[in-house]
């Protein structure tokens, strides 16, 4: 870093004196644009480099700074045209952390600096700041030791999970503890109970996005393990933040539904067909399923399987692979949920390559078991080949393995979610934009009389 | 009434921008066919209500998009991407005679955008179906602001991102002083190395009670070019109205100031040519005799340099120039007469052989305010001008859509010029 202006080396804002000999040499610098230069997380920008030499390698690199202190980074060969120009949207990029025509390929092929801890995410913790992105060019195609080199010009982005005008409310209410996102605007808006995976803690950045779209977003905190007495009171729990979002002010009582990612989808499909209290509008389900342990505590529901140590694998990388834990499926109810008493459209976003959860083959059982009461009418999958179990908000980064606290055992394990960069990257765009038009068909078009339910 | 029955989407983006960026405006989930207005409502930092608005109505899906369909009246018509930013004026009941100006440029413009049911005029007591927050932005991220304190300068520096060294402008507005930065810092959003400079009332006139003299400009230019972050050899000179005075007597006569290209918006060549700032203003007071008033007491200034002198002491000499230059009239400009002016230099520099420099952009209905795209449009306002120490209210001239379309025209071809001569 430079101690001059805390930047990362090769980014100086500082600029130093130069002898007058240079100054009379030297010519301007390409003209690197970036726009917009304040987006969404999840809005596309255009990077292009003006005023090059004609057919000159350059490279096109994205720095990011996180809030664990980390480097991460990504960046694209290219060769500007006759008139000296790059853009990526559409050139094509012949090496890098990403090849092809790829306009966000910046973003999402990002991965840690060499020398990097291992086994890292990237997730922002605080969301009422962007993240910041440097975009660099550089002469040449450059691979490796960026630190060491002067770019040839550099433009700073922001990226944001809360557009202006969003509130965040801490909440702990009636037992339920959590984060509320409301949309800018008078309102009513309808509501949505996001729940995250097994990893824990509460983690805010999608809610906040999903209130950037409009909708009354409630981050759930989990309850940590052994803290509710039983899974009746675990029900409940799960319940009552439903109920404290439908009863906001801010939210329209007949449209909340329900999103979930993981052990978070788990729960929302158990809550959506079981739950005799919670109504959902909809529901969607990414890397989840209707696995479910009657009366075994919801964080110690890999437990059992885990006790019988055989189905646990590990890749050549010792990375550790829980998918086949939850075969083969229970034929009957003990081990899921009945989803045969959905009544709300289903949303299941599922990645084919998911080494986590055989969510691909829970989704066919599931697909199975509502056709046989007349109800797959309400189901939509959406597989990617070749994408992992972390389903993320586009253009974030993939991550194929990384650290996980494993409670039962005590031990921090490399897990292995899987999917294939790209795939996975492509994955997280399409999901993404239809996520959002299936919550906007169910929560915000005009209320559908009963019968054709 | 259908308000009860749904929640209908608004989509603005992008949420955060540069003032000079477009954002596309989008209507989900109302019922088809319906009658919307969208509104724009801003309060500047002076805390006065600014609004636009449009009636609409909505497609066979339910739709709007304000990139696509018509507005069908309000305070601009027709398919206009940006009209509810450009078309926004002071809400009613406001003290007369105002301007829009931001001066912490650090900040955003924060406008809401709002869709109500129906087509009306008035929004009080109304509430919207929907809103949303935009933030518009002069700064991109990483520009660094610097206020000047030495060189006896009063002046704010900004720079780039990046490791440069950049080409440079020095940005000069006109004859109601202060230091205005908004300009400069969008010049370096877009990667030009910009000092704004207050050269009417800087620390030294306020102090000395004297204007300053040319040598003021070329302090200012000299600091530009020895600055570590610029270009020594790349740098240009940007005026608007009274700064397009100073701009081509620099270009045209000082041994000091070589500019490398130079843009002249909404002012012209007539003036006393050895004269300093303070003889030009004498010359205006003497021909203070020739401004009019119109019907509703609003100052129109443009007669003061008409007709344009013959006589070659009363007019910069633009056949000396040797930079490209671009000249930037809105020809219902009341204040200057810059269109007229244009003409002139036009055929003086053919005389010389130097017209090859120049580039003239005449714009039909347009007034003397050129600001930066999607500003509202300023017909008259209150004007303090630092030479006559009297407030008047100035007529600038313009018709809203036409002066807009001009802004948004000019500042592309301002950049691309800016680009081509101090980039290439």
């Amino acid at each position: 870093m430079c101690n001059l202006c805390k930047h990362p080396p090769g980014s100086c804002q500082v600029p130093t004196r130069r002898p007058s000999s240079f100054m009379s040499q030297a010519s301007p610098p390409p003209i690197l644009s970036v726009a917009p230069t304040r987006a969404l997380m999840d809005e596309a920008i255009r990077v292009r480099v003006d005023n090059l030499p004609p057919g000159a390698p350059v490279t096109l690199r994205c720095l990011h700074h996180s809030e664990d202190k980390d480097y991460w980074e990504a960046y694209g060969h290219y060769i500007s045209d006759p008139t000296g120009a790059v853009s990526v949207a559409d050139d094509v990029s012949v090496g890098g952390t990403y090849r092809g025509k790829e306009i966000m390929g910046l973003l999402w092929s990002m991965r840690p600096v060499p020398g990097s801890r291992t086994g890292l995410r990237l997730r922002k913790r605080n969301v009422c700041t962007p993240m910041l992105f440097t975009i660099s060019v550089y002469g040449g195609h450059v691979s490796h030791d960026f630190s060491s080199r002067r770019p040839l010009a550099e433009e700073l982005t922001e990226r944001w999970y809360m557009a202006p005008g969003v509130r965040r409310l801490e909440l702990k209410d009636r037992g339920v503890r959590g984060t509320l996102f409301i949309p800018s605007g008078p309102g009513p808006f309808p509501g949505l109970l996001d729940m995250w995976g097994g990893g824990g803690g509460l983690l805010e950045y999608r809610s906040a996005l999903l209130a950037s779209h409009g909708y009354v977003s409630l981050a759930l905190e989990y309850f940590a393990p052994g803290e509710l007495a039983s899974t009746d009171l675990e029900l409940k729990y799960f319940e009552a933040a439903f109920e404290l979002i439908k009863q906001h002010p801010a939210v329209v009582a007949d449209k909340v539904g329900i999103f979930g990612l993981s052990l978070g989808g788990i729960v929302a499909i158990h809550m959506t067909a079981e739950s005799t209290v919670v109504k959902p509008a909809c529901c969607i389900c990414i890397s989840g399923s209707h696995l479910y342990l009657r009366n075994q505590p919801l964080w110690n529901i890999h437990q059992p399987m885990l006790e019988s140590g055989r189905k646990v694998h590990m890749d050549e990388e010792q990375n550790v692979i829980w998918r086949d834990i939850s075969l083969p499926i229970s034929s009957d109810l003990s081990r899921k949920t009945d989803v045969r008493r959905i009544n709300c459209p289903l949303l299941l976003v599922i990645g084919q390559d998911d080494q986590n959860h055989p969510a691909a083959q829970y989704a066919e059982d599931m697909e199975r078991m509502m056709r046989s009461v007349g109800k797959e009418h309400l189901l939509t999958r959406l597989e990617y080949p070749d994408a992992g179990h972390l389903i993320e908000p586009p253009y974030s980064p993939h991550f194929r393995a990384t650290n996980f606290m494993w409670d039962y055992k005590k031990a921090k394990v490399t897990m292995l979610w899987g999917g294939q960069t790209k795939c996975h990257s492509d994955a997280q765009e399409d999901s993404w934009k239809k996520m959002l038009a299936f919550l906007r068909q169910h929560l915000y078009s005009p209320h559908l009389p009963k019968a054709r339910m | 009434m259908w308000r009860q029955q749904r929640s209908v989407h608004l989509s603005v983006r992008p949420s955060r921008g540069l003032v000079d960026e477009k954002v596309a405006i989008l209507v989900q989930s109302a019922p088809p066919g319906a009658r919307i207005t969208l509104c724009a409502f801003h309060r500047c930092e002076d805390r006065h209500g600014w609004e636009a608005f449009a009636h609409y109505l909505t497609d066979a899906a339910g739709s709007l998009n304000v990139s696509r369909d018509p507005s069908l009246g309000g305070t601009y018509s027709g398919v206009e991407q940006m009209g509810l930013f450009w078309s926004i004026r002071p809400v009613p009941g406001s003290h007369p005679g105002l301007r829009l100006r931001k001066k912490n440029v650090q900040t955003p413009m924060e406008f809401t955008i709002s869709v109500y049911q129906d087509h009306f005029t008035d929004f009080t007591d109304q509430v919207p179906l929907a809103s949303q927050t935009v933030e518009r932005w002069y700064m991109a991220p990483g520009v660094l602001r610097t206020p000047i304190k030495d060189h006896e300068l009063t002046a704010t520096l900004f720079l780039p991102t990046g490791p440069g060294p950049f080409p440079a402008i020095l940005d000069l507005w006109g004859g109601g002083g202060q230091l205005v930065e908004y300009r400069a810092a969008l010049l370096a959003s877009h990667g030009f190395a910009t000092l704004a400079l207050d050269y009417m009332t800087p620390k030294i006139t306020v102090e000395t009670g004297k204007m300053v003299d040319n040598t003021y400009f070329e302090r200012a230019f000299t600091f530009l070019q020895q600055h570590p972050g610029v270009l020594a050899e790349r740098v240009a000179m940007l005026g608007l109205s009274f700064g397009v005075c100073v701009t081509l007597k620099m270009a045209a006569y000082s041994h000091v100031v070589k500019p490398r290209c130079a843009v002249c918006i909404s002012g012209s060549h007539v003036q006393p040519v050895d004269g300093t700032m303070a003889d030009i203003l004498s010359y205006f007071d003497r021909n203070g005799h020739k401004i009019q008033l119109n019907d509703e007491n609003q100052a129109i200034l443009r007669n003061l340099l008409l007709p344009i002198p013959t006589d070659p002491a009363f007019k910069v000499d633009v056949g000396r120039v040797q930079c490209p230059l671009l000249v930037v009239a809105g020809e219902d400009d009341q204040n200057w007469p810059a269109a007229e002016s244009a003409q002139d230099m036009k055929e003086m520099m053919e005389r010389a052989g130097n017209a090859h420099l120049l580039t003239v952009l005449s714009y039909p209905n347009a007034g003397h305010l050129l600001e930066p795209p999607y500003s509202p449009h300023t017909r008259a306002s209150s004007f303090r001008s630092v030479g006559s120490r009297e407030k008047i209210t100035a007529l600038w001239g313009g018709h809203c859509a036409a002066h807009s379309l001009a802004q948004e025209d000019a500042w592309k071809k301002t950049l691309d010029f800016l680009r081509h001569h101090l980039y290439s």
